[in-house]
Formats: C-alpha cells, sequence, structure tokens
C-alpha cells in the first residue's frame, strides 16, 4: 500500500510537469485556434537560453529575464512573420507551419547556444524529504514538490490573468469569437503577439524546471510528446483541463508501468516494459471515445 | 500552343471519361514511363538507384497513402510510419511462416494486415475529429512501434526487433541488383498510382472529399459516414503498408522497428503539405523535394561555408539543414499553400495561352 502511494503521488507530481507544457499548448490554441506543435521546442529553447546566457557570466536572475525577453521577440516574431500571413488558412496548414517552426528552432537553438546536454542549478536538489520518509516511509522528492508548487502558482497567475486584468479580458473575449472581439476594437493582431509572449514565459517555466530536473539536452523537444495526451484528456481549450489532464496521465502513466509488465509477463513471457511511451496515448484515445471533446473541453457543434 | 485541349472531340462515354483526358497528358505518361523504364536504367548509377530513387519510389507511395486519407478524407494523421512498419513486418512473417508463398502475395497480403490495424486505429476517426484525432493516431504510432519491439514472435526472435527481408523470387528470377529493385518497386508504384488516381475520381472518392469538406453535410446527403472512413483509413494503410514492405525488401534489407519513427511519419507528412494535399501527382514531387533537399544541402553548404571562411562543424551543417528544412516548410505553406502540384497546374494553364498573352 506504501509503495502504491508512492508510486501515485510521484506520478501526480510528475504530471504537473507535463500540464506545465500543456499549459503552453493551451493558452495558443485558446486565442488563436493555432494547434502549436512548436511548444515542445520552444521549451528546449528557453532552458538553452537560460543555460546559454549563464554561460556567458551572467547570474541566474539576469539569465531568466533574458531568457524571458528572448522568449516574448521569438513569439511576436512567430506571429508576425509566420501566423499573420497564414490567416484564413485552414487549421492544418497551421499546424504544419507549426512543425516547420520546431524544426526551425531545433536547428537555430543549438546553434547559438551549442548542442551538449548541460545542467541547469536552479539550487533546489533533488532528494527525498526526510520528514515524510522518516514518518510514512515514502520517498517523495522535494525537487517534484517545488515543481507542483511552481506549476500551482503559474495557474493561479494566469487565472488572475486572465480574470482580472483588461488584456486578460480581451484574451478571454477573443478566444471566445474572433469576430464579434474584432467588433468591438479588440486589436486581434496585438492580443496573439502578447498570447505568443504568455505562451514564451510558459514554456520558459516549463524549460527551467524539465531542465533542472533532466539536464538541459534535445530531449527536451520530446516533453511536447508527453504533454499532447494531456491536452486531448484535458480538452484542448481548458486551463484546468490541462491540469488535472496532467494529473491523470502521469499518475495512471506510472501506475500503468509498474502494475501492468508483471502481468503481460505471466501471460506471454518476455519483457514488457516502456510502456509509458503508448500508454498516455491509448488512454486518452479510450477516454475519447467516451467523450470526444475531453474532460473540459468546449462541446463542439455541427452546424451545415 | 502545344497543350490543349481544342479539336479533341469525345464522340464516346468511354472517351468521355478516360482517365486521362486530354491527349497530351496520355503522351507526356506514356513518355514519362517510357523514359522510368528504359530510359532510367540504362543511364543511372548504382548509387543513383540505391540511394534516391528507389527510396523516392517507395516515400512517393506512402505519401500517396496518406494523401488518400489526409488530402482526400480529410483524417489527418500522424502514425504512418506505423503502418508502414506493419507492411514490413507482415511481410516479413508472411514469407518466413508461409511455405512457398509468392513475395508479390505476401506483399499484397502485408498491405490487407496493415488495411486491419487502419481499420482498428480508424475506429476512434467516427467519434473524434480534427486535432484530436491527429493526436489519437500518435497512439498508433507509438503503440504499433512497441509491439513490434517488445513482442518477439513477430521478428522471429531476434534481438531488439531486427528483421533481415528474406530475397525476392519472382518465377525463379531473383531480383537481388538494386537495377532489378528498381523496376520492381517502379512496376508497383506505378500500378498503384494509376489505381489511386482511378479511386479518387470514383463515386467512392467523391464521398471521400465530401466528408473531408464536411461531415455532417455529407451524411446529410446520404453518404454513410462509418464505411466511407474505414475505407479510407483501409485504403490509406493498404498503400502504406505496400510501401513498409518494398522499404524492408527493396530499400534497406533490414530494418528495425525503430526506424520506423515519428520524424518519418512527420517526414511522409511534408511531402504531402509541400507536393499538394489531395493531388496523386504532388505525392510523387513532395517526395523527390523532401528526400533531394538534404542531399542537395550537404553538397552545398560545407562549399558555401567554405566561400565565406566560416568554420562549419558537422554539427552545425546538421543544424543548419534542420533550420533550412524548418524554414523551408514555413515558406511553403506562406506562399503556395496548395504545394508543388499547383504550381504544375499553373505552369500547364499558362501553357495552354502560350505564345499568345491571352
Amino acid at each position: 500500500m506504501n509503495f502504491f502511494l508512492e508510486v501515485l503521488v510521484g506520478g501526480l507530481l510528475s504530471g504537473i510537469m507535463y500540464a506545465l507544457v500543456a499549459l503552453g499548448f493551451v493558452l495558443i490554441y485558446k486565442a488563436s485556434g493555432v494547434f502549436n506543435f512548436a511548444q515542445g521546442a520552444m521549451v528546449y529553447l528557453a532552458a538553452l537560453s537560460v543555460v546559454g546566457v549563464m554561460e556567458w557570466g551572467a547570474p541566474l536572475w539576469l539569465a531568466v529575464i533574458l531568457a524571458f525577453a528572448i522568449m516574448t521577440l521569438f513569439g511576436i516574431a512567430t506571429e508576425k512573420l509566420v501566423l499573420r500571413k497564414l490567416v484564413n488558412q485552414p487549421p492544418i496548414a497551421l499546424f504544419m507551419a507549426t512543425i516547420g517552426l520546431a524544426f526551425f528552432i531545433e536547428g537555430l537553438a543549438p546553434m547559438i547556444f551549442g548542442s551538449e546536454p548541460r545542467a541547469l542549478d536552479l539550487g533546489i536538489v533533488d532528494e527525498p524529504i526526510p520528514w515524510i520518509l522518516d514518518n510514512w516511509n515514502m520517498v517523495i522528492s522535494k525537487f517534484d514538490l517545488v515543481a507542483a508548487g511552481v506549476g500551482a502558482l503559474l495557474v493561479g497567475t494566469l487565472a488572475l490573468f486572465f480574470q482580472y486584468t483588461r488584456i486578460g479580458r480581451a484574451l478571454r473575449a477573443v478566444a471566445d469569437d474572433h469576430q464579434a472581439a474584432l467588433s468591438i476594437g479588440i486589436p486581434l493582431q496585438h492580443i496573439w503577439a502578447i498570447v505568443w509572449g504568455v505562451a514564451g514565459f510558459v514554456a520558459l517555466v516549463a524549460g527551467m524546471m524539465w531542465g533542472a530536473r533532466n539536464g538541459v539536452q534535445f530531449a527536451l523537444t520530446f516533453t511536447a510528446l508527453k504533454a499532447l495526451p494531456v491536452l486531448i484528456l484535458g480538452g484542448f481549450t481548458s486551463v484546468p483541463g490541462a491540469i488535472v489532464g496532467g494529473l491523470i496521465i502521469g499518475a495512471s502513466e506510472k501506475l500503468a508501468e509498474i502494475y501492468i509488465p508483471p502481468v503481460m509477463q505471466d501471460l506471454f513471457g518476455g519483457n514488457f516494459g516502456g510502456i509509458e511511451g503508448w500508454f498516455p496515448y491509448v488512454l486518452a484515445l479510450l477516454f475519447l471515445l467516451v467523450r470526444p471533446e475531453g474532460l473540459f473541453g468546449e462541446k463542439h457543434i455541427d452546424r451545415v | 500552343m502545344l497543350y490543349r485541349e481544342a479539336g479533341q472531340f469525345k464522340t464516346t462515354y468511354a472517351a468521355d471519361q478516360q482517365l486521362f483526358p486530354i491527349r497530351q497528358d496520355r503522351i507526356g505518361l506514356l513518355l514519362l514511363l517510357a523514359v522510368a523504364f528504359v530510359g532510367v536504367p540504362v543511364l543511372a548509377s548504382e548509387y543513383w538507384f540505391s540511394a534516391i530513387l528507389i527510396p523516392f519510389l517507395i516515400f512517393s507511395l506512402a505519401a500517396l497513402g496518406l494523401n488518400i486519407l489526409t488530402g482526400y478524407a480529410g483524417q489527418l494523421s500522424l502514425g504512418t510510419a506505423a503502418f508502414m512498419a506493419v507492411g514490413a513486418y507482415a511481410a516479413y512473417n508472411f514469407q518466413l511462416r508461409v511455405e512457398g508463398i509468392p513475395i508479390l502475395v505476401s506483399f499484397i497480403c502485408a498491405g490487407l494486415t496493415a488495411a486491419a490495424v487502419g481499420i482498428l486505429f480508424g475506429l476512434p476517426s467516427l467519434r473524434i475529429k480534427g486535432f484530436y484525432l491527429a493526436v489519437a493516431t500518435l497512439a498508433a504510432q507509438f503503440f504499433i512501434v512497441w509491439c513490434l519491439t517488445k513482442f518477439p514472435w513477430l521478428s522471429n526472435h531476434s534481438s531488439s526487433g531486427v528483421i533481415s527481408a528474406q530475397d525476392i523470387v519472382i518465377m525463379g528470377f531473383n531480383f537481388d541488383t538494386p537495377v532489378s529493385k528498381y523496376l520492381l518497386v517502379l512496376a508497383i508504384v506505378s500500378v498503384m498510382a494509376l489505381a489511386a488516381k482511378n479511386l479518387v475520381r470514383s463515386s467512392t472518392g467523391r464521398a471521400w472529399m465530401a466528408v473531408r469538406d464536411m461531415d455532417v453535410a455529407a451524411s446529410v446527403i446520404g453518404i454513410k459516414l462509418m464505411p466511407t472512413k474505414l475505407l479510407a483509413f483501409a485504403v490509406s494503410s493498404f498503400y502504406c503498408g505496400v510501401a513498409g514492405a518494398l522499404y524492408a525488401f527493396c530499400y534497406l534489407g533490414s530494418v528495425e522497428p525503430d526506424g520506423f519513427s515519428l520524424d518519418m511519419s512527420f517526414k511522409i507528412l511534408f511531402m504531402i503539405i509541400i507536393g499538394g494535399v489531395g493531388s496523386i501527382l504532388g505525392c510523387f514531387l513532395g517526395a523527390a523535394f523532401i528526400l533531394l533537399l538534404p542531399i542537395f544541402l550537404d553538397f552545398t553548404l560545407p562549399g558555401v561555408a567554405e566561400l565565406f571562411g566560416l568554420p562549419f562543424s558537422n554539427a552545425t551543417v546538421s543544424h543548419i539543414q534542420i533550420l533550412i528544412f524548418g524554414a523551408l516548410i514555413m515558406f511553403f505553406l506562406i506562399v503556395e499553400p496548395h504545394g508543388l502540384a499547383r504550381l504544375w497546374q499553373i505552369a500547364k494553364e499558362k501553357l495552354r495561352l502560350w505564345p499568345f498573352p491571352h
């Protein structure tokens, strides 16, 4: 039972790390209807800029600010140079463009900052918390808890930003209906630039957490693949959906990795590890069969 | 002046319904096939066959499969490589386990196996649409590759799932040289491309396009969504499965499951985007472009670097390649969202008027 709980909590905490990446997807999808496949590459770019700037001798806080500036500029440039020219194209064309963008970043970022894997030290140690280890005999990493806290803080900030600021209200209006928002005088183009800036910020937070966890390396781009099942489970348009989806995917993935392979081994023989790679997708797929728009997604009504 | 349908009168229904209604098109196609079947084998070198022409034809076939699903039936799929993997492993297993089965029959069986798997993963498309479906097809991508790695029976208990394709022997003739493999692939691809061209203009193809444009409207005018969508998945996977079998047997010789990665799926997706979504010709143009671009960059980048006196390492060159690749895809989408096939169409329209401006 203790072991089960430990796996469960570990899974939930890693699920928050997935949710951090998924949040970036949701923000852009909500505001502009673009399914931004480059979010993973943006996470990589953000983490790499932090490490790269630190290598030039800057302290952590300055590196983070500079990386934020880089991400914002990059987001605005993307919006101006690529997506604005693709307005009125079908969503699949926009999606393809973001795959192109992902390749572009994956080529550009290592050229500027170097491609060798590096560690990112945020000053948080990845070790079990002694108090929980003593009292409940469970290994819960301090780092995971901090990551969860950061995730919660980020979601809270975003929620406040969306709910109470002028820009946040404009963002929600645009997400609801582009044309209606335009007609009451919301500058659509500025809003999109802001959204890409915010998505860049989320990518920066995710990049720092993932980078500190696994090292800053090319594999960071694959975080996008981890975030996709979270997205479809939670619904593309819902911020709480990203969080809840992340928790479900994280927990079920870790539990499945522990409990399913032994069963399959009994049935077929052989080694069946590594089901983490596909389990979230199959879970999300099965879930979609019951609820096609995800947990919190908007119900889509077709009209002829 | 040369390319003009004026004066070509159709006097029978058969003439009116033929696949290439304009005489110049028919002559052009025959010339192209003649060059491909006779001219190229005489002229091309061994390197061209095994490194460029064979993969070009195989990827064209896979792109054709994806284009049927995505371009004609409108179901976005990111799992193409997985269906190719199913085809490759099925062909290998049919050859291995069925005594005396002709290789062409096992290619067809491989296609059918892939089609069955395709239908299975196409089932969610009845409820899920758009990007949700695209992400769901990723489940196929990861799950199939994992299965091929973990179930040793599928790869005849070889380590890490690597299979070595058997010899291709048809009627006692062993296809072991690059030229003979090229001709075999070319024959299969030509037949399947013509079949696809025919299929997409039939009532099935029109039903697919109606579903693509709006599936609710299609169902209102009496198109049954379930059979139409599943047929699109089946036909598409059949093409991908045969392409996968050819990939293993005629191109690489030995393949591993991880070779059929997500990257490969994306590559095929790029081919149909750059070539032209919803166009048979576009599959070939796109495949040629995507395959030739890295080779072209490989040749030119070091030269360019020398020209400017930049110290390029191999890693930098590969980064620049990825960067240019991504930039080109964005460029193409912005400048010509209908792909290279559209450029060809424009060229044809211009040719009709040439040399007079109006």
